[in-house]
């Protein structure tokens, strides 16, 4: 079909019946209404993302510390920058970062396709128990990452006895938040229960966007299952799964919430992510311009990988 | 039949779906894969809602059954957890207890019986109360603010909208520790640490993205001839978007606050760092809930529970809009 008829002034020119109004606030010309209507969006965005970006820019090249406003700060050039890429704990803490994205995201990938494909076959009561499924992406972080530290709680926690029930371990010798081996798949754990339904939905919507033809071309074709799921199901479902991977490659790398409440960093700093190690430096110890600096960096690695989800977005688009 | 390959392979057509001896047909699955299918999604499901069914228990038992070993599942119905949510108590001499009158109310009763006195209400509901505030407000500007610019992005020329939409877009994604540095030191030098008003803007911010793209998608959907026709009757443009947009576009807009509401709710980093008392929300009021000697089980699990509650009730009313909600309206079935 072609494109729909552009309604533009020039359709539509100010005619009689409306010319009397002409000067009313209703009368305005469709240039004048899109401006009105997007300027306060672009103006509130402004204000608060992208002066305040523009802000941490500048404070980056400088050694100002918020806790002590009176003390006149200098510019200190690119050494924070420089200082927080030959840092070491910035290294590890990115390192602790790409593990936790990379194993949380590798769980939540197999878990999530898999049960989309489980579900696709429709059956009875499937809607039911996807919704029972889908609701841990629906709570808060924060709060998923505090009550999850009472089931992890030794002896008397739900996780560790049920772990104990089946394994026969006693409850009480082990630690899943204080033990340095436990922690870091702690996150992972909780990050797998919560957004396991997230790959989940999105993969479910792949495999309802191929349609039932190219099925029954294969089997005309004699095309094996295994090389139905190869040659059609996954190239075709491909796309969303690249779309919800990245948005959850850019979810956790930035991840704060959960994992504050959970762990904190802790034990030590062992899981230590960014976003901990930017919120210590920034209102802990107060490094206001060394830790712009690494938020800057930050912000570049996450707007860098949000180009390419937007271009996998637009690929996905349903019209 | 019964060799390890065969049935391998029947088992891995079962989990494909598309075997062709048990499938009528390659896109309908048989009876047999359905039914295994549903088996192991339905054990998932009860694996992944036992935590919350745990929390939603030890909000109605006591401390002491909170903390049992082994674990108790079923236990006396008690609401401890909520009565201290609520409240602060104050332990007391038995001397003075003793001269006191009678308890008058079931929180009461129970504070005695642990020989304390309730002192007064906690900081509780107007933490709730804050959570509502900045929620609705938030949301309320986030939609109004939404629906004007996807209106104006869907229906006309706007110079740069590729790049508009993409700069929208892109502000969700920046680390919100990142922001809130800069947004700490502005709100700082206006004044507006801790205020209701520096909150409900900086969600507004956020939220504003999302509502922009989900609306877009909503309002792109709704035919443009109804506005071609009310233009012709004479409408203005303003009217025609009042008279014939709005109405239609009312559950996308109505879906859209949901969501908005949902993230203002949860929302925890920025919260946690540009809050402390006047407009501290729920998410970082929730971990401190503590009793005599430590973390009050009941107390948190009933402050998480009712925190929850809303959320399950809206997930089920969304859950034919959820997969716009996550991928900003691009994909919609």
């Amino acid at each position: 079909m072609a494109a729909s008829v552009e309604i533009t002034e020039a359709n539509f020119p100010m005619g009689s019946a409306t010319s009397a109004r002409t000067f009313r606030l209703g009368g305005m010309s469709d240039r004048a209404i899109a401006w009105l209507f997007i300027t306060p969006t672009i103006a509130l965005l402004l204000a608060i993302n992208i002066f305040p970006l523009l802000w941490t820019v500048y404070m980056s090249f400088t050694n100002y510390k918020a806790n002590m406003g009176w003390v006149k700060y200098q510019s200190v050039g690119i050494e924070n920058y420089v200082d927080i890429l030959t840092d070491s704990d910035i290294w590890a803490a990115m390192q602790t970062t790409a593990t936790f994205v990379f194993w949380s995201i590798l769980f939540e990938v197999l878990l999530g396709f898999g049960l989309a494909l489980l579900i696709n076959r429709k059956f009875r009561g499937h809607s039911l128990w996807t919704t029972v499924i889908l609701l841990p992406m629906m709570l808060s972080p924060a709060v998923v990452g505090n009550f999850w530290t009472f089931l992890f709680q030794p002896q008397i926690g739900l996780f560790n006895y049920i772990v104990g029930f089946f394994s026969g371990v006693d409850p009480g010798s082990f630690q899943m938040i204080g033990d340095v081996r436990l922690a870091p798949w702690t996150i992972v754990l909780v990050d797998t229960w919560m957004w396991t339904p997230y790959v989940m939905l999105i993969c479910l919507a792949g495999l309802r966007s191929i349609p039932d033809s190219i099925y029954e071309a294969a089997e005309v074709d004699r095309a094996s299952a295994w090389r139905r799921f190869w040659s059609i199901t996954l190239p075709m479902v491909m796309p969303f799964l690249m779309l919800a991977v990245l948005f959850r490659a850019i979810e956790n790398f930035k991840m704060f919430d959960m994992v504050n409440l959970l762990t904190n960093g802790g034990p030590g700093s062992l899981t230590e992510t960014v976003s901990i190690t930017l919120k210590r430096a920034a209102f802990e110890k107060w490094q206001t311009g060394w830790s712009s600096a690494l938020a800057i960096i930050l912000f570049l690695t996450v707007f860098g990988a949000a180009n390419i989800y937007v271009k996998v977005l637009n690929k996905v688009k349903q019209r | 039949m019964s060799s390890p390959s065969t049935s391998l392979r029947t088992g891995l057509s079962a989990f494909l779906g598309t075997g062709r001896s048990t499938a009528h047909s390659v896109v309908e699955a048989s009876a047999r894969s359905k039914w295994i299918s549903g088996a192991i999604v339905v054990a998932y499901a009860l694996i992944t809602i036992t935590p919350l069914l745990w929390i939603f228990l030890t909000s109605f038992k006591t401390p002491t059954d909170s903390i049992a070993y082994p674990p108790k599942v079923i236990s006396e119905p008690s609401f401890e957890g909520y009565c201290n949510l609520f409240t602060i108590r104050s332990r007391q001499a038995p001397e003075y207890m003793a001269s006191l009158p009678p308890a008058t109310n079931y929180c009461d009763r129970i504070a005695r019986e642990r020989e304390m006195v309730i002192a007064g209400p906690s900081k509780t509901p107007g933490r709730l109360m804050n959570s509502l505030i900045i929620g609705f407000g938030s949301t309320f500007l986030a939609v109004f603010l939404g629906t004007l610019a996807a209106y104006a992005f869907s229906r006309f020329k706007v110079r740069l909208k590729d790049d508009l939409m993409f700069f929208i877009l892109s502000t969700r994604f920046m680390p919100p520790i990142a922001v809130a540095i800069p947004i700490y030191l502005m709100y700082r030098q206006l004044g507006m640490t801790d205020t209701h008003l520096g909150m409900i803007l900086l969600y507004t911010a956020v939220n504003v993205s999302l509502a922009v793209w989900l609306l877009k998608g909503f309002i792109d959907e709704i035919p443009r001839e109804y506005e071609e026709a009310a233009l012709v009757d004479g409408y203005t443009r303003l009217q025609a978007f009042v008279k014939t947009v709005l109405p239609q576009a009312a559950t996308g807009i109505a879906a859209t606050a949901v969501f908005c509401l949902i993230f203002a709710w949860n929302e925890y980093a920025f919260a946690v760092l540009l809050t402390s008392g006047v407009a501290q929300t729920m998410p970082p009021f929730i971990p401190f809930i503590i009793g005599e000697g430590g973390q009050d089980w009941p107390a948190v699990a009933a402050g998480t529970t009712l925190f929850i509650i809303p959320i399950v009730c809206f997930t089920v009313l969304l859950r034919k809009h959820l997969l716009r909600g996550i991928t900003f309206g691009a994909v919609r079935k």
